[in-house]
């Protein structure tokens, strides 16, 4: 794993001490709240509905159990005993006070983390594939090049101040589970005669207009990477909109201006910027590269695994469920679901992060992984260890055997802490989950992306879920927007508006009307929703969702 | 069209902890919606709200949010505002936990 | 009035040339071609949150222009050393802003060269 270097160290703690300073000069004056909010967001730091909120960057999603025990600690400490995990890979604190953010932003940085470029109008986390590394279908591991760009992008004097967010994820796999195309720029590993390189695509993005990146490069040579990204960058710093922050995001850009425009103007600068780099940063890829290796893999025989698989049926759903295979044959990778039924999305308590960390310096070569889905990821196991893992999972009220399935959900806090929300999200989820559950449909409907968001930017991903919910206020009561046929993986798709929304009560049974419909029209049970939405299109699912009620609405 | 006046309370969060805080009768801020003064006339609305703009020291985000008057004091009329008061529906803290610790007037 | 912030804090204006001012809106390609030559050029920030003028120097630098390069507007202390990094000699804020923020809150990033993450990449 990733250690800082010298460099960063002192850069760490150099920005905790301006932070502090920072902090400081607004108590005293010298700082009106106007100009310190975009300096608290720049560390991660949010005025939500009840409290500030601190968001902790988790690079590219990988944490050493050592960083998970800290988190903790400050769970403990600062905060109510708990986290949020993210779908960007980070880690939310809903309850910090801003006198106590100096002290939490120090101790990040006795493990090697921060809170840096978690928000504002500027390059944020880069995030990737969550089995990188460990999976066995990818090119190449993304980390050590999203660790280039966090290093690059870090304090870039000249995009701290950009017309709106900016974010970038990098996957090292056709199979994208890094959701590439709904981000500003998509990276993609991809091989061209014998050499790697990256495929780049230019203005994803969800929110309020939602889109999916475009390519703008077929093939860049990796040494290229970061002179094209400032060209990309510095272009949509002057061409992009300031005078309307809903038309601000590079996705916008890139529409008004067309991609051909876009990418003139891109290349251009490209030209200029190209020869001021002088290849150093290649030099210190391959440094980085060399502690992305992977650990020394045991190699424990599998017997006791299979004994048990075939003894315990408990243990023999989990493994179907939540492991994934590993490029190393005696290794499994493990998905920790943080999607217990009714529970809240994301949330992991401190003893929950502690027992996720021992797990990981016990059976897991010290590393942990936060996924996009919200999950948390032991990505090396040995297969003899997991009898083990899940034992201990299932004490901590972390075994439940349920990724992919409907009550995986993505979900945005919503109404219930964010300040921007127009309904709530939480007990949405909290809701489906329970009821699929007691009605005995989990596990028939099979595999299923259900994501929640709590108003129209999109945090929870819901124009991507397989279903999508959205939640409005209509006159000052919570309504939600079904949307169908959306999807995150290579096939990305922005799902499609339904027709009228539904009263919060009446969420549960609309999602129960299409579920039923889907069962009953599937061809098999090995047609998952997605499937079936595809073959069948809309019409069947909208009939089910509004057919009996037409003559009423 | 002017639109008819609606009763407003002033609210905004605390500076340094980051809480939700309410203006009462005498200018100062409480934790508790209740204790909150209702502001039923709207030059009198605006001019508490560029008071409060002025304290810039004590709370951030000051603004009117609609109210109405209830048996124990000022309640709130949309539900951001009910869960602003109450706490998330999720977890029982905020205000909500607070007020069983007893500390809802600190 | 206005002050001039450089690395060893606060000056009076001393300048008295002619200089080229250069609006945050500016086409990319009349850039280049308006500051050449000039003695000094000044880049105006609309607001402190407003980016572009970072680009435009760095654009400026790269392009070749070696003359006295100016920030001008409410940029803010904690953005002295973005604008030093992106090609900027000096920044030029309104008086009351030099009131609220006093000269030790600007030389504070007087060390900008350091912790610059780009120019190690950059080499
Ligand atoms: C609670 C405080 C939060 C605030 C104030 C907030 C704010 C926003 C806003 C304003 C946008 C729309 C940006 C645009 O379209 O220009 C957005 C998008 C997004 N946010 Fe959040 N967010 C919050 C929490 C989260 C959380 C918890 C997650 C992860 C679960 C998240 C992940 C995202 C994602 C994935 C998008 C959409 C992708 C895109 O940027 O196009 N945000 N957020
Ligand atoms: S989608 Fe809306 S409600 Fe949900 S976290 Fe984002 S901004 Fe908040």
């Amino acid at each position: 794993m990733y250690e800082y270097s010298d460099f960063d160290e002192a850069f760490v703690r150099a920005r905790a001490a301006q932070f502090r300073q920072q902090v400081e000069r607004r108590l005293d004056g010298s700082l009106t709240e106007e100009e310190f909010r975009p300096l608290r967001l720049m560390n991660g730091l949010y005025l939500q509905l009840h409290a500030y909120m601190l968001r902790i960057a988790i690079p590219y999603g990988t944490l050493s159990a050592g960083q998970m025990r800290q988190l903790a600690m400050i769970a403990e400490r600062w905060d109510e005993g708990y986290g949020h995990f993210t779908t960007r890979q980070n880690i939310q604190f809903n309850w910090p006070k801003l006198v106590d953010v100096p002290d939490i932003i120090d101790a990040l940085a006795d493990v090697q983390m921060h809170a840096i470029q978690t928000s504002g109008n500027t390059i944020r986390n880069t995030t990737t594939d969550v089995f990188a590394g460990a999976a066995a279908d990818e090119i190449a591991d993304p980390r050590p090049i999203a660790e280039l760009i966090r290093e690059w992008s870090t304090d870039h004097a000249e995009f701290q101040f950009l017309p709106r967010k900016f974010k970038i994820a990098i996957t090292g796999t056709e199979a994208d589970r890094a959701v590439i195309r709904a981000h500003d720029i998509g990276l993609q590993l991809v091989e061209k005669d014998g050499e790697i390189g990256l495929k780049v695509l230019v203005g994803g993005g969800l929110g309020r207009t939602p889109m999916l990146g475009q390519v703008i490069r077929d093939f860049l040579p990796v040494a290229d990477l970061l002179p094209y990204l400032e060209a990309v960058i510095s272009t949509y710093n002057l061409m992009g909109r300031r005078d309307n922050k809903y038309k601000a995001r590079i996705k916008i850009t890139v529409f008004e201006n067309g991609l051909d425009a876009f990418k003139a103007a891109v290349e251009e600068e490209f030209a200029r910027i190209r020869p001021t780099f002088s290849g150093v940063d290649q030099e210190i890829l391959r440094v980085i590269a060399a502690q992305f290796a992977p650990p020394a893999f045991k190699n424990d025989p599998v017997d006791s695994y299979e004994a048990a698989l075939s003894v315990d049926p408990v243990f023999r759903r989990w493994v179907a469920r939540n492991i994934t295979a590993h490029k190393v044959e005696n290794h499994a990778i493990v998905t920790i679901s943080l999607k217990e039924h009714g529970k809240t999305p994301g949330d992991a308590t401190a003893d929950q992060m502690r027992v996720m960390a021992d797990l990981a310096d016990r059976y897991g070569y010290g590393e942990l992984r936060i996924s996009h889905e919200q999950n948390v990821v032991l990505p090396h196991v040995a297969k003899a260890d997991l009898p083990a893992v899940h034992a201990e999972l299932l004490r901590a009220g972390l075994a439940t055997a349920n990724v992919g399935l409907l009550s995986d959900m993505i979900c945005c806090p919503g109404m219930d802490y964010c300040a921007l929300a127009t309904a709530r999200s939480i007990p949405v989820a909290e809701n489906l989950a329970t009821h699929f559950r007691d009605i005995g449909l989990e596990d028939e409907i099979g595999n299923l992306k259900i994501k929640i968001s709590g108003c129209i930017n999109a945090c929870g991903h819901h124009h991507i879920g397989h279903i999508g919910i959205l939640g409005l206020d209509r006159a000052g009561v919570e309504n939600y927007q079904i949307t169908l046929g959306g999807d995150a993986g290579p096939q990305a798709a922005i799902g499609d508006k339904t027709g009228p929304g539904f009263a919060y009560d009446e969420v549960v049974p609309a999602i129960e009307r299409i579920l039923r419909a889907y069962l009953a029209l599937r061809e098999s049970p090995a047609e998952t929703f997605i499937d079936a939405f595809r073959r069948l299109g809309a019409a069947p699912f909208k009939e089910a969702l509004y057919g009996e009620n037409r003559d009423a609405a | 069209m002017a639109r008819k006046f609606t009763p407003k309370v002033l609210t905004a969060n605390d500076l340094r902890l980051g809480d939700v805080v309410y203006m009462t009768a005498s200018g100062d801020w409480t934790r508790c919606h209740a204790e909150a003064e209702l502001l039923e006339d709207e030059a009198d609305a605006e001019l508490r709200l560029l008071k409060a703009h002025g304290q810039s020291g004590i709370v951030v985000g000051a603004y009117l949010a609609d109210a109405k008057a209830g048996p124990d004091g000022p309640e709130p009329v949309h539900f951001r505002e009910a869960f602003r008061s109450r706490g998330p529906s999720n977890y029982d803290l905020g205000k909500q936990a607070d007020s069983k610790r007893g500390t809802a007037h600190v | 009035m206005s002050v001039i912030v450089r690395d060893d804090g606060f000056h009076a204006e001393d300048f008295a040339g002619t200089a080229v001012e250069i609006a945050s809106d500016i086409k990319s390609d009349e850039l280049v071609q308006l500051a050449s030559g000039a003695d000094m050029v000044r880049i105006l920030f609309p607001s402190f949150s407003d980016g572009r003028g970072f680009t435009l120097a760095r654009r400026l630098r790269d392009a070749g222009y070696a003359g006295r390069l100016r920030a001008v507007g409410p940029v803010i202390a904690d953005q002295y050393a973005m604008a030093r990094r992106s090609g900027f000699d000096e920044v030029e804020i309104p008086d009351d802003l030099a009131a609220r923020q006093p000269e030790e809150q600007w030389k504070f990033r007087a060390d900008w060269r350091a912790h610059d993450y780009r120019a190690r990449m950059k080499g």
